[in-house]
C-alpha cells in the first residue's frame, strides 16, 4: 500500500567542513539557498488484516505522515528550522534517510518496505528495505 | 540493510528508422509496419538512468547529480540526441529499436559510472509517453 504527500522546503548544500569555494565546486547552483517540492511515496508490506482487509489503517499512516514528516519538513528550511544538517548537507539521498529512519521508528516494526522521496520531476531516490527473513 | 539508488530523468530528440538491411523492403514493412518508413520518424525519448551504492559522507550523494549528468550528457545525450540513430556506428548491423539503445547506454554508461564508484542498476527509456523500454532493475 503506497501513500504520497508532498511537502516544500528551502534548503541550501553545504558540508560544514569544505570552504564556501569548496562547497559552490562541489554542489553547484545548489550551494545556494533554493527550494523544492518534495513528493513522498511511503509504501508499507504485510498481509491484510482477517477482520479489516487492510495491511494497516490508512488513517493511522495518514497520521505518522502528518506528524513525521509534514510537521517536521513542509514550509521550513532543512538547514535552519531543523537539527538534521547541522553535520551533514540535505541532499535528497540525506533527507531520504532521515525521513527512513523518522518512519521506521514511527510505524509497527516491519511495516515499512519503501521509501521514494523525489525532489523534482528529474530526479528521486528511493531507500528499500530488504525482504523479510522468513 | 535497506537499499539506495538514486534515479534521474533526461530527455533527448532522435529520429530513427526501424528496417534491418538484412532483410527484404516487403519483408521490413511487414515486421516494422510504420516504423520503416525509409525516410525516418521520430522521438522525444525519456531517458532514466539509475544507479545504486554508498551515500560518500563527503559529498552527501552516491554521485554529485552534476557528475551523473556530465557522464549521461556525454555518453549518451551528446552521442544519440538530435541525429539519426541508424547512422551511429553502433547501429551498422543492429535496428535502433529503443530495446537495442537502452542496452547500447548501459553499455556506454556502467563502466564509466563503475570508475565514479557507483553501479549502474538500471535504463528506461520511454519512445513516447505510450511505450517504455527497461535494461536492468528499474519500475517497467
Amino acid at each position: 500500500m503506497t501513500r504520497a504527500i508532498e511537502f516544500s522546503a528551502s534548503l541550501r548544500l553545504r558540508h560544514p567542513e569544505l570552504s564556501e569555494e569548496e562547497n559552490e565546486r562541489l554542489y553547484g547552483p545548489a550551494a545556494r539557498q533554493h527550494g523544492h517540492n518534495y513528493r513522498l511515496e511511503v509504501s508499507v508490506r504485510g498481509e491484510p488484516d482477517p477482520v479489516t482487509g487492510m495491511i494497516m489503517d490508512l488513517r493511522e499512516l495518514k497520521a505518522v505522515l502528518e506528524r513525521e514528516v509534514m510537521a517536521r519538513f513542509d514550509h521550513r528550511d532543512l538547514n535552519r528550522d531543523t537539527p538534521f544538517f547541522d553535520k551533514e548537507p540535505p541532499t535528497p539521498e540525506n533527507l531520504a534517510r532521515v525521513i527512513r529512519e523518522l518512519l521506521v521508528r514511527a510505524l509497527p516494526p516491519g511495516r515499512l518496505d519503501r521509501i521514494r522521496l523525489r525532489q523534482d520531476p528529474g530526479l528521486w531516490v528511493d531507500v528499500v528495505e530488504p525482504p523479510e527473513r522468513p | 540493510m535497506s537499499a539506495v539508488s538514486v534515479t534521474r530523468r533526461y530527455g533527448f530528440p532522435a529520429a530513427h528508422v526501424l528496417r534491418s538491411p538484412a532483410l527484404a523492403d516487403e519483408e521490413n514493412r511487414r515486421i516494422f509496419g510504420k516504423c520503416a518508413n525509409p525516410a525516418g520518424h521520430g522521438h522525444d525519448y525519456a531517458l532514466e538512468v539509475r544507479i545504486g551504492g554508498e551515500v560518500d559522507p563527503r559529498t552527501g550523494h552516491l554521485l554529485p547529480p552534476r557528475e551523473l549528468d556530465r557522464a549521461v550528457r556525454e555518453e549518451v545525450l551528446d552521442r544519440f540526441g538530435w541525429r539519426l540513430l541508424n547512422l551511429d556506428p553502433a547501429f551498422a548491423h543492429e535496428v535502433p529499436t529503443t530495446e537495442n539503445l537502452a542496452r547500447l547506454a548501459a553499455r556506454l554508461l556502467a563502466p564509466r559510472l563503475e570508475r565514479a564508484g557507483v553501479r549502474l542498476l538500471g535504463i528506461r527509456i520511454e519512445e513516447t509517453g505510450r511505450n517504455a523500454f527497461a535494461w536492468g532493475e528499474i519500475d517497467g
